[in-house]
């Protein structure tokens, strides 16, 4: 049993059999063998050389005998690098010496060549690296005995297990087949996590170097809610995750029970339960999740993975459809929260070397404002069919926010004078995710209408973690009672000016944080659809009385590890029925 | 990647150690993947070295493919 941790970027618990794909996105095992198999090894790739050769000879009469000798002729070029005599004695080096399966040697070995070919400035080479990837993979195919898996068709239900994966790999993914996610690179902001959470698969990202432990085929447990993987898991962890599975299922059914009931603590105060959304399909599974609105709609989809800009159609359609689905509940549009950098648009990423610290979410939109416009226009119009908030990102200055201001009210003047429909009144709000927003508060409060705190960027400014990296991913806690004293100033500022304060970062989908905020004044929270429904069933079973009791004593903590046992303490014995006893 | 095909098959016909050089990298005409690593193309100064016993034979008949540029040179009959 292998336990490795990495950051968890969407919630769910995934059991299942692995299937890795390598950088290419084929399916390869990573590992070594046993000292005395590496002579089964070399075999092994003996006879898949020769099948591979047989193959290509195969092809080269039948493309011969079609087509010329000249298109033969490309069959038997790869015929000669199956031969070459520096890849074998590579590939037996690495076999024999470093005792690597024989797939993983391939795999090394191809990908050496191919990377070197595609970085030749040369078009002819960079071609090749395609023809030497041909060759690769009709070696690792007559070794596993089966066609290469691509994401696009996955073989089987599986745990999708890769280096990385692609904006158009992870939209080419089949929610049936796909159990759950686990890559080495990558973090809360990156496509993967945006898919994974928008199609519910569970998933965890930034796990570090791992390949080489897996092979296709193991057991493989995706924990998204601690951001843990666990490789070929022992009896007891297994049957442990197995009946977390069951007790989740029991509870299921009582929480069915409450879906159209309000989220009401059990002495009558309303908390409204709002979903942060990634893609406009989202909108039908927050109604059936019993959600009060959308707090946050991401809006990144719509910039990931395409070259080009979206227009304002594509915006307003995507906008639309939320607005619609979700008749007449708030839905509040968050512009664009992304770095330069993850936009695919070229001409607007020059490398940064702190893209957090960069050109990023509203920065980057104040900097382009004909990008901005767009999008502001498309909320404008959405405005109309339904209760619409706008809401921006990263605020950190006033200048910030009275740029994005006067922005918004030229586009709104601009949209009256052609004439077009626009809603008299729109709600604005802002993020506070930087810790300067936090100080300020008391002259950004009259300036805005509501603030939502997003925590996971708080978190990550005020403890100066990035916590897609390993080695200091363990000091990002939400619950750092620096983080909470920011919270509580924030919620207290808002509130003397009567103005709303909610939550939407990943903090909320915690039931026992999510009633600590509630403990501490917070009466709106916005988090993952799936997670709604258990945490109404824990706002509707305690009073307001033991939250404020519960936020007293965490407020008085001093470390996130002291609040963090505290409160999953204080859970299980307010809410002893969604906490399962170990 | 069709004159790479060809040197390969040509170098092996014979005994001596047979190489390209470009640019100060140099390649074994017996790798098809090592003369592409040079990433040659049309008009690329390249420089043929052989040794062993039958070199000069090699040098004469690679020279003429070179020459020739590769086109359905009859390997055998210029041999």
């Amino acid at each position: 049993m292998l336990e490795l941790q990495g950051i968890a970027v969407s919630p769910g618990v995934a059991i299942g059999q692995a299937l890795v794909f390598d950088r290419e996105g084929y399916r390869i095992t990573r590992c070594l063998v046993a000292v005395g198999e590496d002579e089964r090894e070399w075999d092994r790739l003996v006879d898949a050389v020769k099948q591979a050769y047989d193959k290509l000879e195969a092809s080269r009469q039948s493309t011969t005998a079609k087509m010329g000798e000249r298109l033969g002729n490309i069959f038997s070029a790869q015929q000669q690098i199956l031969h070459d005599p520096h890849l074998q004695s590579e590939l037996e080096s690495l076999i024999r010496t470093k005792k690597y399966s024989a797939e993983y040697a391939v795999s090394e070995v191809f990908t050496k060549y191919s990377s070197a070919f595609k970085k030749a400035t040369s078009t002819f080479l960079s071609e090749r690296a395609a023809d030497i990837r041909d060759v690769e993979r009709l070696l690792l195919e007559g070794l596993t005995g089966q066609p290469m898996a691509t994401l696009k068709q996955l073989p089987h239900q599986a745990i999708v297990v890769s280096h990385d994966l692609t904006p158009g790999e992870t939209a080419a993914f089949d929610r049936e087949k796909v159990l759950g996610i686990c890559t080495e690179t990558g973090g809360p902001g990156g496509h993967t996590a945006i898919v994974a959470r928008g199609m519910e698969i569970p998933a965890v990202v930034g796990v570090g170097n791992f390949l080489h432990n897996i092979r296709s085929g193991d057991e493989v447990i995706v924990d998204g809610h601690l951001g843990r993987i666990i490789v070929s898991p022992d009896e007891a962890t297994r049957n442990q995750y197995l009946q977390r599975r069951l007790f989740r299922q029991s509870i299921a059914t009582q929480l069915e029970e409450i879906r159209d009931l309000p989220a009401c603590t059990s002495d009558g105060v309303r908390i409204e339960l709002m979903a942060n959304v990634e893609f406009p399909n989202e909108a039908l599974s927050c109604i059936a999740r019993g959600a009060d609105g959308v707090g946050l709609y991401r809006t990144e989809f719509l910039y990931l993975g395409h070259d080009q800009e979206p227009t304002e159609e594509e915006h307003y359609q995507a906008y639309a459809q939320v607005v619609r689905d979700m008749q007449n509940r708030p839905v509040v549009i968050r512009t664009l929260d992304l770095g330069a950098d993850k936009m695919g648009m070229t001409m607007l990423a020059d490398p940064e070397n702190n893209p957090f610290l960069g050109l990023r979410s509203i920065r980057l939109s104040l900097r382009n404002p004909a990008l901005f416009r767009i999008q502001v226009r498309a909320i404008l119009r959405a405005a109309c069919l339904g209760d619409v908030r706008i809401m921006f990102p990263m605020i950190t200055t006033l200048d910030e926010l009275r740029s994005a201001r006067f922005l918004l009210r030229s586009v709104s003047e601009d949209l009256a004078s052609e004439g077009k429909h626009i809603p008299c009144a729109v709600q604005v709000g802002m993020m506070v995710e930087v810790p300067a927003a936090v100080l300020m508060l008391d002259r950004f409060i009259d300036e805005i209408d509501f603030v939502s705190i997003g925590t996971n960027d708080l978190t990550q400014y005020t403890l100066a973690v990035d916590r897609s990296n390993d080695s200091v991913a363990d000091l990002y806690q939400a619950c750092d009672p620096a983080v909470l004293r920011l919270i509580q100033r924030t919620q207290q500022i808002a509130s003397e000016k009567k103005k709303s304060t909610s939550v939407c970062g990943e903090m909320s989908n915690n039931p026992a944080y999510a009633l600590l905020l509630v403990g501490m004044g917070i009466r709106t929270l916005s988090l993952a659809p799936a997670a709604i429904p258990i945490l109404k069933k824990a706002i509707r079973s305690v009073t307001i009385g033991q939250c404020e009791a519960m936020a007293w004593r965490a407020l008085r903590l001093s470390t996130a590890r002291e609040v963090d046992a505290f409160l999953m303490n204080q859970l299980a014995g307010l809410v002893p029925e969604i906490v399962l006893q170990a | 990647m069709r004159p790479a095909d060809k040197l390969v098959r040509a170098a092996a016909g014979f005994q001596c150690q047979i190489e390209l050089e470009r640019a100060g990298q140099i390649a074994d005409c017996r790798s098809i993947l090592s003369l592409l690593t040079l990433g040659a193309t049309q008009g690329s100064e390249l420089v043929l070295r052989a040794q062993g016993p039958d070199a000069d034979e090699a040098i004469r008949v690679i020279r003429l493919m070179f020459d020739q540029q590769f086109d359905e040179v009859n390997v055998e009959q210029s041999t």
